[in-house]
């Protein structure tokens, strides 16, 4: 039974991995750049969320809309300011360390505004645990709502991206940008939608991460988003399912190497086999291998 | 703490010269003290009841006849919680014909003010700086356990009180003051008859801790030792709640704080106990006059254990200037070299227990201290 408990608690832990990786492997995938700033706008749609609910007694739904349209507008004016200019430069790493500074800019605001004490997060999800086995096993309410959270918006980001025209234009982007755009795609638009989806995901992640872990600080986002990002390589980054699966094992892996193996080592385990798949199969477990065409 | 190592003074503002209302300079016949602490700025709270408690053990001593029959002044400077103000602060009070220094309240100021009083043969007790280089040279001194010792000590309460047997350890393996504490606790734990059934670390994922509590758990944990700090242990014990585990859960001078985590559920912290040397709810006279006069003294202000360990630090200081028949004629280096071995030979009747030093190593011996959280509040366990 024991096995089991540390099991669900993985897959709980994995799932919350899974929500922000989802993120980061659809910016990854469409436009082509690491959004390192994603763990920290899930900062902020938590303490949006935590705001209204405390200090403007929003209904806890209407509460993630807004978050979800703060994140959104901050998504999207991000990219505008900081990103689109840059995105014509020389080397791909003008805009990888602009998104360390914005990281960095957010955490900073948050700590301007909120202090550097934390702060609990008040329950949004309302849902009783699950008990199997006289309370041997107990899955928390919070659990099944990320996993299906989780499950939910992978299916209909796959459809979004595959059925859709504007899925079908962020596909093309993803291939080739001047290709996409001498066919008629609006890049900048295009580009625009991606961290706008993304951002409301990681308003949804954050308000599940802190409903799962409830204390905000202005450092809440940094270290989930680093796992998350290791979690969407892992599965191949880019990879919509590939994400998910990839968050999910993460977990797993660290919350069993924590009890079979070492407490003290677990991290290191992590990354240790984070290398071994990378080796096996550099693109991750479902990415795709594209080659390059000279 | 490390707590405080940690707090970075933001606050830039100039100075301001403490509440006391003293005298520039000393005058002849007095004994001179000076106090160092963070009065304003992020760690404001900790250097603001240092220096009350401070002072009202000096006016108490002043009403009551003085030292050797010398009355004492305190003169105090700010230090921001920064090394190199602590250290203007220092060269500042010096000049004011400073003889010996409280201080400084946090650690990393003291570490570095340490040194220069080393250099001058200035007698130094801290009430509050726990890291262990706080006090390296022979000249100071500590009222505070230093931060290792309070696992220790902890498993001293733990057992003497018979609060459990097996005991379950989660720390913080990135940082010294947690790892430091844990190793004590273990080393200590055997002679107490405490058996250590699990000890479990956490690092950079400092907000699942479900694995290491159902090792607990799974070992039938019947206390859960938490040395680390209350926003991570506030994790903790809703986690623990979540998964239906409820042994008794005991943390070190870090946990002081968690009820003050905004929107916590307080009674997710019913029964949990924490190390701590004074809390202004005990029921014992000394300590019911204490917060009787402080609060009447500085406008209802309920003084936090860093008041308490200053009032004995002032104290400590009369002992040990009593027990070598000081005057203040004589300048701080002979001071120095007189209460040094002095303070080996006193015994502090005090409101963070009953406190003796060790000479060679300056650390304080007394009998550990601890409450437990009842409805929403410290309640004293003796």
């Amino acid at each position: 039974m024991s096995f089991l408990t540390y099991l669900k608690d993985g897959i709980s832990l994995g799932s919350v991995y899974a929500i922000i990786a989802l993120g980061y492997t659809m910016v990854y995938g469409i436009a082509k750049m690491l959004n390192f700033a994603h763990g920290d706008v899930i900062m902020v749609g938590a303490y949006v969320v935590l705001m209204l609910l405390t200090k403007a007694g929003v209904p806890g739904i209407l509460a993630v809309l807004i978050a979800m349209a703060v994140c959104t507008v901050l998504g999207i004016t991000i990219e505008k300011v900081a990103y689109r200019p840059l995105r014509k430069a020389s080397s791909p790493l003008a805009v990888l360390i602009t998104a360390i500074g914005v990281s960095y800019l957010l955490q900073n605001i948050a700590l301007l505004l909120f202090g550097a004490d934390g702060k609990t997060f008040v329950d949004v999800i309302k849902l009783p645990s699950l008990s199997f086995g006289d309370g041997a096993l107990i899955i928390s309410g919070t659990t099944i709502v990320t996993i299906l959270a989780c499950i939910i918006i992978m299916v209909c980001l796959t459809l979004f991206v595959n059925k859709t025209r504007q899925g079908h234009a962020m596909q093309a982007v993803s291939e080739d940008k001047d290709a996409a755009q001498l066919m008629g795609v609006n890049v900048n638009g295009t580009i625009s939608l991606t961290f706008a989806i993304g951002s409301a995901l990681a308003a949804i992640a954050g308000v599940l991460l802190c409903s799962a872990y409830p204390i905000v600080t202005p450092y809440t986002g940094a270290m989930p988003g680093i796992k998350a990002f290791v979690a969407a390589v892992f599965g191949g980054i880019g990879s919509i399912p590939g994400a998910m699966i990839g968050g999910i094992l993460l977990g797993v892996i660290e919350i069993l190497s924590k009890a079979y193996i070492s407490s003290q080592v677990a991290d290191a385990i992590v990354f240790g086999v984070l290398i071994v798949v990378l080796l096996v199969k550099p693109t991750g477990l479902f990415g795709r291998n594209i080659q390059e065409k000279v | 703490m490390k707590k405080m190592t940690k707090v970075i003074g933001i606050c830039a503002a100039a100075a301001m010269v403490m509440t006391t209302g003293t005298a520039a300079f000393a005058e002849e016949g007095t004994f001179t003290i000076g106090a160092i602490g963070p009065v304003t700025g992020a760690a404001a709270a900790y250097g603001i009841s240092v220096m009350n408690g401070a002072q009202l053990a000096v006016d108490e001593i002043n009403a009551s006849g003085g030292i050797n029959g010398y009355q004492v002044e305190l003169i105090t400077a700010d230090d921001e919680h920064d090394a190199e103000k602590s250290v203007n602060a220092y060269n500042d009070l010096k000049d004011k014909g400073m003889q010996m220094l409280l201080g400084t309240v946090t650690s990393a100021p003291c570490i570095a003010v340490e040194g220069e009083a080393l250099n001058d043969n200035m007698f130094l007790l801290t009430p509050s700086g726990s890291a262990v280089d706080c006090i390296t040279g022979e000249n100071a001194f500590r009222v505070c356990f230093a931060d290792p010792a309070q696992g220790a000590k902890s498993a001293q309460f733990i057992g003497e009180h018979g609060l459990a047997t097996k005991i379950g350890i989660i720390y913080d393996s990135s940082d010294p003051y947690s790892t430091g504490i844990m190793e004590s606790f273990v080393a200590e734990a055997d002679s107490q008859g405490l058996e250590v059934v699990s000890n479990e670390a956490f690092s950079d994922n400092r907000t699942d801790f479900s694995a290491q509590l159902n090792k607990a758990k799974d070992a039938e944990a019947e206390l859960v030792f938490l040395p680390f700090y209350y926003q991570e242990a506030a994790l903790v014990l809703k986690q623990a709640s979540d998964m239906g585990f409820a042994p008794t859960f005991f943390g070190c001078d870090g946990m002081d704080g968690i009820l003050t985590v905004e929107n916590f559920d307080t009674s997710l912290a019913e029964g949990l106990m924490l190390l701590t040397p004074f809390t202004p709810n005990a029921e014992d006279e000394m300590t019911q006059n204490f917060v009787a006069a402080y609060e009447e003294a500085f406008d209802g202000l309920v003084p936090i254990q860093f008041g308490a360990d200053a009032y004995d630090g002032i104290y400590a200081m009369k002992a040990a200037l009593e027990d070598a028949d000081a005057n203040p004629d004589m300048s701080a280096s002979e001071l120095c070299d007189l209460m040094k071995v002095s303070m080996g030979n006193i015994t502090v009747e005090g409101l963070t227990g009953t406190i003796t030093w060790d000479p060679a190593t300056g650390e304080p011996e007394k009998e550990p201290k601890a409450v437990v959280i009842e409805n929403g509040e410290y309640v004293s366990q003796d």
